[in-house]
């Protein structure tokens, strides 16, 4: 790079080309050693985690940083599975997760629908209320939480944990949508209108398809922030360890059998090898998600 | 929003109809946030000023009692200090780290960049708690990963306890936290990238700039609007950390590493809850916080009127297309 603003000065345009050449040519190769050592790094704790919990006990102390282990057994996975209870946890994960998800992009879907496309009183209020949660100090809103739920019936339950999580004002998805739809031009709701749509059939059938983006947005962001959530679920767990989720499961686990370092590992493994399966598979949907959500 | 409205011609019968509609459709919502977001901040505001272990119905008023005593606990103070540092150190390596990551991988003859892209991003989708509990045995002074490999190529002599003493605690969660976020915040300056023009760096390139000043004079000065975001969004998340934290040190060692977050539920689930206690604290926080966004705002704002004032023509106008259009496609 320096030799380059060198011999800018001297402005031979020829000059410059050839200096430039040798770093052209190198500039790749030397580029991917480097990601790819920096990516090794990367996912070791990966490789570490699923190579322990294929180990035995002995093994796992005894052979340093070896990561292949020499004779795999699984006693540590049925162990975490059945015994850990993280055939439980699992499911309430992933119950959890779907419920939130489905709840929180339908009600911002509506939301945003009403706020984007359409004229009413209150709207002003409704917007104004929506964007000074992201302002307000909110205080310490567990506890409140805790009550509004067991007034609810729901404490001790998986809707505990379900309504906790959805139940905030996901402001951003709102006015993702609320973009969106405002985006969207007026012909396409007269031409529905003309054909005999009602308002109802209209967003179901014309517009709400047509933000596939945003929806493929707000259920990624949704569904990491729920499969990842801990607080919640540790509150509402604190109980009943029954409806723990993987990461409270997880903490419960460690904070009783610390030695466990193969069964920690395999109970981890459990959690992460599916999570990251789904992923890999909708790797393209995650990286435009994520991207979509600050392109407000 | 408002082009919309303004276009919509009178259309009578099916308006009012239409208007039942919004209200049904924003029922949902406007239920949720009575329930689950105005009615906990308000109570939260409430039991504030009581002094209340959680049971029954707050009896003992105590007035600004609670916010005066969290103003005097020492260890309040500390851990408001330990959420700053946190949070600085967060920003500091994580926003450079990610747009330098950002960069190389934008690079249009880079290929493969978008394996590199989902490699760098894999930490993300994993659980913060359990990746926390993964990372103390990888930490470990006892067997540790780290630890080995660093006696093995020389730079130790004897395993160090990284979460276990004061002096390595904080920065190593927050290693851990800048891996662990990293692939969020390079797919956001990604995107800023992405939305900068071609023609800019070719009328850059015309005029003889190289590589570096391209990036200072043109990348750069693009970015800060998605940067300001970028920021804003890592401060404020940094600053409620309390997954990593809570598995990683809880707090520990005594307290060198308690966060806000942590010694507020130390307080409201500890062995004596004070809910009156723990809502004062986090409002006061919750202030705090506030101000600080608020600073950080106000700073780019007026770095940007500066700029404007200086060179108004390009940069605001090549970026605005992009930050108001819906995200990708129709």
């Amino acid at each position: 790079m320096t030799s380059t603003a060198q011999t800018q000065e001297t402005t031979s345009v020829r000059n410059r080309i050839g200096a430039a050449g040798w770093w052209r040519r190198l500039q790749m190769p030397l580029t991917h050693l480097v990601l790819i050592g920096i990516g090794l790094i990367w996912i070791y704790p990966f490789l570490w985690t699923v190579s322990a919990a294929f180990k035995t006990t002995a093994e796992m102390f005894g052979g340093g940083l070896n990561l292949i282990p020499k004779n795999p057994i699984l006693d540590n996975f049925v162990r975490a599975w059945t015994v850990a209870n993280f055939r439980v946890y699992f499911w309430n994960t992933v119950v959890v997760t779907f419920a939130v998800v489905v709840i929180v992009v339908l009600r911002t879907a509506l939301t945003g629908y009403a706020l984007g496309r359409y004229d009413f009183p209150g709207k002003k209020i409704l917007r104004a209320a929506l964007v000074a949660t992201l302002f307000l100090p909110a205080g310490y809103t567990i506890i409140p939480l805790f009550d509004l739920i067991k007034a609810m019936g729901l404490l001790n339950t998986r809707w505990a944990i379900i309504l906790g999580e959805s139940g905030g004002a996901h402001v951003v998805f709102v006015l993702l949508f609320a973009g969106f739809f405002a985006s969207l031009p007026q012909e396409l709701e007269d031409a529905a209108k003309i054909d005999g749509a009602g308002f109802v059939r209209i967003f179901w059938n014309v517009m709400l398809p047509l933000a596939r983006p945003v929806i493929a947005t707000a259920t990624i962001m949704r569904f990491m922030w729920s499969w990842n959530a801990f607080f919640i679920p540790l509150v509402f767990t604190l109980a009943r360890p029954n409806l723990r989720t993987l990461g409270v499961g997880m903490y419960a686990f460690v904070t009783e059998y610390s030695t466990d370092w193969t069964g920690m590992a395999a109970a981890a493994s459990i959690s992460l090898i599916p999570i990251i399966i789904v992923f890999l598979l909708l790797q393209r949907y995650f990286v435009e998600g994520v991207a979509g959500a600050i392109k407000m | 929003m408002k082009k919309a409205s303004a276009q919509r011609r009178p259309v009578s019968r099916w308006r009012k109809l239409d208007r039942y509609w919004c209200y049904v459709f924003i029922a949902p919502a406007v239920v949720s946030y009575v329930l689950f977001t105005a009615w906990p901040m308000a109570a939260s505001w409430y039991y504030s000023f009581f002094d209340w272990i959680g049971l029954g119905a707050p009896s003992e008023f105590v007035g600004l009692g609670n916010f005066i005593e969290a103003a005097r606990n020492p260890y309040f103070w500390q851990a408001f200090l330990h959420t700053f540092q946190y949070m600085i150190g967060l920003v500091a390596l994580n926003l450079p780290l990610t747009l330098i990551m950002a960069v190389v991988l934008n690079n249009k003859r880079l290929k493969g960049a978008a394996f590199y892209r989902v490699l760098y991003f894999l930490p993300v989708v994993t659980t913060t708690a359990i990746i926390g509990i993964v990372m103390t045995y990888i930490f470990s002074p006892f067997n540790g990963a780290l630890n080995i490999a660093l006696i093995k190529i020389g730079l130790l002599d004897k395993p160090v306890h990284w979460l276990g003493q004061a002096a390595t605690a904080m920065l190593t969660v927050v290693v851990v936290a800048v891996w662990k976020g990293f692939g969020v915040n390079m797919l956001y300056w990604l995107a800023g990238l992405q939305s900068i023009p071609e023609e800019l760096y070719e009328a850059a390139k015309v005029d003889g700039a190289t590589g570096v000043q391209a990036f200072w004079f043109v990348t750069l000065p693009l970015l800060k609007p998605v940067g300001t975001v970028i920021t804003l969004l890592t401060i404020t998340g940094a600053l409620q950390v309390f997954d990593l934290m809570k598995v990683m040190t809880n707090g520990g060692p005594f307290f060198a590493t308690e966060t806000v977050s942590l010694f507020i539920y130390r307080y409201a689930f500890g062995q004596q809850s004070r809910i009156g206690f723990a809502s004062a604290a986090g409002i006061f926080f919750g202030v705090a916080a506030m101000i600080v966004a608020g600073l950080q705002s106000v700073l780019v704002q007026r770095a940007n009127a500066e700029r404007v004032g200086r060179q108004r023509v390009q940069p605001t106008a090549a970026i605005e297309p992009v930050a108001g259009r819906p995200p990708t496609g129709v």
